[in-house]
């Protein structure tokens, strides 16, 4: 089981935070901040993966975006970084070309996306057409209801006058 | 220019949908220079938000964005509490936009523990029976993370209808939904999921399918056996997939399903373990998984690696886990860090199968021990620490000393402490080793390890051995003292360390007459003032007994003791301490000074901690007593149990007579007495008289509680007898365990037969010379160094299987004997100390080279000396061979056993597949020509294995080719227009920023 993704940038700054077990806030701050210290300061060469508190981190770094996730004593460290890039090919595929920027400005939407790949700690889609598909049909479904919306504003902002 | 800027970021707000402030508090922080002014611009935020989230008539589009923020304050690491309210009611929205912003704000914000969670489960049930597929895959997605045990009843219902909903997306999390309820309360959903595993697990969507091998996962792991007669649909399964027969869109770098691949290898070890039946009708399966997987991308390797999980957790098959050790073999070869942790992960498996498979990697191992790379070095002791024996243990042990000091980090250091603490236990070559070990280990992570250890270790220094060797016993104690007095100098020692040691000076500081008493109670007062801190007293505790048994020992011997005036000045200040505990213990020892030698000694004898402290429960001493105070007219004592069975006789009265009310006023029953499983060390006869209580510490008295033989049982106390090794068993100690100890001795036993039948004498114990000197020649590097460590860590390997062989009975003497000259010679020629001697003898520890199937297969065909096949062999018929017939012909039991195994598979798949619901999946050709197909698979296992460890270099371009990308140029170009009018600029701070993730 995956218990946590974090995003986290070569800076340390944080990008997305996901938590399938539960942290309160404070230990939420811990463990980034001790993750951060160990996975930033590694070398290029060394294992993608962190032995940390009895459970094993594995990270992979796009460009100078750091994508962690957390998983159990148990599973498969390959595997789980073939869930990571899986993730980044498909948001790749949504933004197009991704880069960090993207997911800085629309976090929102990395977590919609996030949301359709992994569910309750357990990977949910291995196919990217169909989480493609279903963001796609969230997306047109959120732009009708902007229109429709926008319509509903304007005809009342109309009433009101 | 300013202006300029200014506009670039109104256009900007238009192109990003968000508001303007927004947008800029983001920027702002993303260029921020410092922590502090992160948190400053954050701490704005918070609380302009909490002031515009509370006013009336928000718009709700504009709360949409409120709430955004408020998630982005949360990631940041700032409560945001304060506004969950609003996040929960934005979930119940009319409008899906809106209702999915709610949906992931609290989904992000509340546990499932959470007080808000009750507002929102109405909601989530009303949604779960939306007509709007989306409606019901967010409110699904909430139920996943929000639900609790207690909320499970409200939308269980709903959820369990979703399973038949027409939109695969929403029987799939519905799916998940189900999972995730019966990790948290299986009890609730387990009668809805064993009606819907198999209707649910024959979903014609592969993705549903998935999701239902996460249920099934968990269900299998809670309980095999009822899921064992489902072993060959899965197998079918997992073999359909790797026939490419789901759909290409589930393909991942040309894999076919990986994802699904490993769910169901998991599935298969479960059911595989222990189970001979099952186990045999996967085998082909495996096989084909591990044949088909490309070696060169990582995908394939997750698959290769989850293959050999499972291989060596079933029922072990002679040429899969040889496919496993080769691939193993080259996994440890690898560059790649990856792969080489992989690698040693998989090699802990093997060498719980075949242990001799360790040492033909032992410089690949080593290696890795010295790697820069600290997860690996992690890894890699946890391997030495699964493969530890007695005769490596020194090393091992060492090395994790070594690596015990560079760590900061507590968590894995107490892991590695309570390790390097259990191996010493076990394996401890001599009680002064142990000794020695057991002080490192508390210098260095003194407050991480549990206060048994250091009682453990003060029994062993009274004890000693447990023979009757009192010169060995000493002098054990004054090793014991030497080293305590060293470590003494040391500042900042843990509590634990010096109880320890103010113990041990205590007790034999002057025992054996190297010390004066007054030199060791000079250092006890050092102890004191040296170590202020949270224990203080406890220290000073230590330190005043210590003290007060130095001088009683002098008392006894007849000895003037003079105080220095340190240690009075100390006396005097613990007199007058806060604590009463110090007090008493400094009066005591200044009662101590004015009675004579006899009395002192029968109060503090010396060495007493070593005696046994015999009760007699009968209390005899109190006989008067008792009579005096019966002929008084006081009631007789009644035993306890007669007591109790008076009582429940009455209790059961008074039941009957107030059954009908509902209330019951008798008291709870007595707890029933713990059988206590003691292994007496001293035996009392009921006539002893004579009590004697000493007041030494670590003895814990004991009294039997069977009151019935009263002769034989008596009382005892528990001093469990202290041998050199009481530690725990575990799975490692191999001969331990009977099983694995018989099957592991008669492997032992049958290889020693079987390389001397096969050898005819000359080539008995080094048959692997040759190669182990072309293997020298590959890597001429190897420093004398490491090859020393590699033969103090490796070297003994054989005395093991050696010692065991020798038990096995008298039948294989001959062969014991054989191994046992060869072992001797083997130990001489890995001496340690001489360096050059062993590099000048080639035959010390040959590994074999797996990866080099060219010899091996030479070596199978020719004869049966493949230690693989024997080990199947033996463990087919395990029950007959140690016995009777060590000299049974083994070697061709394998193809037999493949041959009906396959037999039982296809009469039981195929009735299997064709209940399966899914046409796509079934193979049309199942019955025959598919069944030449698994037999040549296995067939040629050996034989291709060579190709399949070889580096394949073919497809890695292919997969990367395949992901389709976007517009590249054009997508690129636009965003960096866009990103110009937000008014970041590339050339800021962080360029990073624009690049390409997966460039």
């Amino acid at each position: 089981m995956i218990h946590f993704v974090l995003l986290i940038s070569r800076q340390g700054k944080v990008r997305l935070t996901k938590w399938y077990s539960p942290y309160t806030q404070k230990e939420r701050q811990k463990v980034i901040r001790e993750l951060s210290g160990l996975i930033l300061t590694r070398g290029p060469k060394l294992c993608n993966f962190v032995e940390w508190r009895g459970l094993k981190v594995v990270y992979k770094r796009y460009a100078s975006l750091y994508f962690c996730m957390c998983i159990g004593a148990e599973d498969n460290e390959l595997e789980c970084l073939e869930i990571i890039h899986h993730y980044v090919e498909i948001l790749d595929r949504y933004f197009g070309n991704v880069c960090e920027l993207d997911l800085i400005f629309n976090f929102h939407k990395a977590y919609y996306i996030l949301d359709e790949v992994l569910l309750a700690g357990e990977l949910q889609e291995t196919s990217k057409k169909s989480v493609a598909r279903v963001i796609a049909a969230q997306d047109t479904l959120v732009e009708n209801a902007k229109e429709q919306a926008n319509s509903l504003t304007n005809i009342i902002s109309q009433a009101t006058k | 220019m300013e202006q300029l800027k200014n506009i670039g970021r109104e256009l900007a707000i238009g192109s990003q949908g968000s508001s303007k402030e927004f947008l800029e508090l983001v920027k702002a922080i993303g260029e921020a220079k410092s922590k502090a002014e992160e948190e400053r611009l954050v701490m704005e935020e918070i609380e302009m938000l909490k002031k515009k989230i509370v006013e009336p008539d928000v718009p709700r589009k504009r709360m949409k964005e409120y709430i955004v923020r408020l998630v982005y304050v949360e990631m940041l690491g700032h409560d945001a509490s304060f506004g969950y309210i609003q996040a929960v009611k934005m979930t119940h929205d009319d409008n899906l936009l809106l209702k999915r912003t709610g949906y992931l704000a609290v989904t992000l914000f509340l546990n499932e523990d959470h007080d808000l969670i009750i507002l929102i489960i109405n909601t989530i049930q009303k949604d779960l029976r939306s007509d709007n597929y989306l409606v019901c895959c967010a409110a699904l997605t909430a139920v996943c993370k929000l639900i609790n045990e207690e909320t499970i009843p409200a939308v269980l219902p709903q959820v369990v209808e979703l399973l038949g909903h027409q939109k695969e997306a929403v029987r799939k999390k519905a799916v998940m939904a189900l999972h995730r309820f019966h990790q948290r309360s299986p009890a609730t959903v387990a009668d809805v999921i064993s009606k819907l595993s198999m209707k649910i697990m024959h979903d014609v969507d592969p993705s549903v399918m998935s999701a239902c091998l996460c249920v099934l996962f968990d269900l299998i792991s809670a309980d095999a056996n009822s899921y064992r007669h489902l072993t060959n649909s899965y197998v079918c399964i997992l073999k359909q997939v790797v026939e490419h027969r789901l759909p290409k869109q589930y393909n991942y770098h040309n894999a076919p399903a990986p994802f699904i691949q490993i769910k169901l290898l998991k599935i298969l070890a479960l059911l595989g373990t222990g189970d001979k039946g099952a186990s045999n009708n996967m085998y082909n399966v495996l096989g084909d998984v591990l044949k088909k997987a490309e070696p060169s991308g990582n995908i394939g390797n997750a698959l290769i690696y989850e293959c050999i999980s499972t291989i060596t957790a079933i029922h072990p098959n002679s040429k899969l886990l040889e496919s496993a050790a080769a691939q193993t073999s080259r996994f440890l070869k690898s560059e790649s860090h990856n792969l080489k942790y992989m690698g040693i992960d998989a090699l802990g498996r093997i060498i719980k199968i075949n242990p001799d498979f360790a040492e033909e990697h032992q410089l690949a191992v080593i290696d890795c021990l010295e790697d820069p790379d600290d997860t690996l070095k992690r890894k890699t002791l946890e391997l030495l620490y699964k493969m530890t024996k007695s005769s490596n243990v020194e090393v091992i042990v060492d090395r994790m000393i070594c690596y015990m000091k560079t760590l900061t980090d507590s968590h894995y250091k107490t892991d590695i402490a309570s390790r390097c603490i259990e191996l010493a236990e076990r394996f401890a070559p001599s009680n002064q080793w142990f000794i020695q070990t057991m002080n490192q280990v508390f210098e260095h992570a003194g407050d991480l390890v549990p206060p048994k250890v250091a009682h453990d270790l003060m029994r062993l220094i009274a004890e000693g051995a447990g023979e009757e060797d009192e010169d060995a016993d000493s002098e054990l104690r004054s090793s014991a003292v030497e080293s305590y007095l060293q470590i003494l100098v040391e500042p900042k020692l843990p509590s634990l360390l010096l109880q320890v040691i103010c113990w041990v000076l205590g007790e034999y500081g002057t025992a054996d007459g190297t010390h004066s008493a007054a030199y060791i109670i000079e250092r006890l007062c050092d102890v004191a003032e040296a170590h202020p801190g949270d224990d203080v007293v406890k220290v000073k505790g230590y330190a005043i007994s210590a003290i007060t048994k130095v001088c009683s020992f002098e008392i006894a011997a007849g000895k003037k003791v003079h105080l220095i005036p340190e240690c009075q000045a100390f006396i005097d200040e613990l007199s007058a301490s806060h604590s009463t505990d110090l007090q008493q213990r400094a009066y005591e020892l200044q009662a101590l000074f004015a009675f004579d030698s006899s009395v002192v000694g029968a109060v503090l004898p010396f060495d007493g901690s070593a005696d046994d402290i015999e009760v007699d429960q009968s209390l005899p001493f109190l006989n008067h007593y008792v009579k005096s105070m019966l002929s008084k007219g006081a009631k007789p004592y009644i035993p306890a149990n007669e007591r109790q069975a008076a009582t429940t006789l009455a209790s059961q009265h008074v039941e009957s007579y107030v059954s009908s009310h509902s209330l019951r006023f008798d008291p709870y029953e007595k707890p029933q007495m713990p059988i206590m499983a003691l292994t007496p060390v001293t035996t009392l006869q009921s006539d002893d008289q004579s009590i004697d209580i000493s007041q030494k510490a670590t003895q814990v008295f004991q009294p039997s509680f069977d009151a019935d033989t009263p002769s034989s049982e008596a009382t005892r106390l528990r001093l469990e007898g202290v041998q050199r090794k009481w530690g725990r068993p575990s799975y490692n100690n191999n001969s331990a365990s009977s099983s694995a100890g018989a099957e592991r001795s008669t492997n032992g036993a049958s290889n020693g037969l079987d390389i001397e039948k096969a050898s005819g004498g000359k080539q008995g114990i080094v048959p692997q010379e040759p190669k182990y000197v072309s293997d020298r020649n590959k890597q001429p590097e190897i420093s004398a160094e490491k090859q020393k460590l590699a033969a103090s860590l490796f070297g003994g390997v054989t005395s093991k299987a050696d010692s065991s062989v020798r038990s096995s009975g008298r039948s294989q003497k001959q062969a014991s004997t054989n191994r046992h000259v060869g072992t001797a010679k083997r130990m001489q020629t890995v001496d340690p100390v001489d360096s050059r001697a062993q590099a000048s003898l080639p035959a010390a520890t040959a590994p074999p080279d797996l990866l080099d199937f060219g010899e091996e297969e030479v070596a199978i065909a020719a004869s049966s000396k493949d230690p693989m096949k024997d080990l199947e062999g033996l463990f087919d018929n395990t029950g007959s061979v140690p016995s009777s017939q060590p000299t049974a012909p083994v070697t061709n039991l394998p193809n037999i056993d493949l041959m009906s195994l396959y037999d039982s598979d296809l009469g039981l798949g195929s009735g299997l597949v064709s209940s399966i619901r899914v046409p796509d999946m079934i193979p049309e050709n199942l019955p025959n020509n598919d069944s030449g197909d698994r037999l040549t698979v296995l067939d040629g296992l050996v034989t291709t294995s060579g190709a399949v460890a070889g580096p394949k270099v073919q497809g890695e371009t292919s997969a990367s080719s395949a992901i389709k990308k976007g517009p590249s140029l054009e997508s690129s170009l636009e965003k960096h227009a866009r990103s110009r009018q937000v008014g970041v600029t590339p050339t800021g701070p962080h360029p990073d920023l624009f690049k390409d993730l997966l460039k």
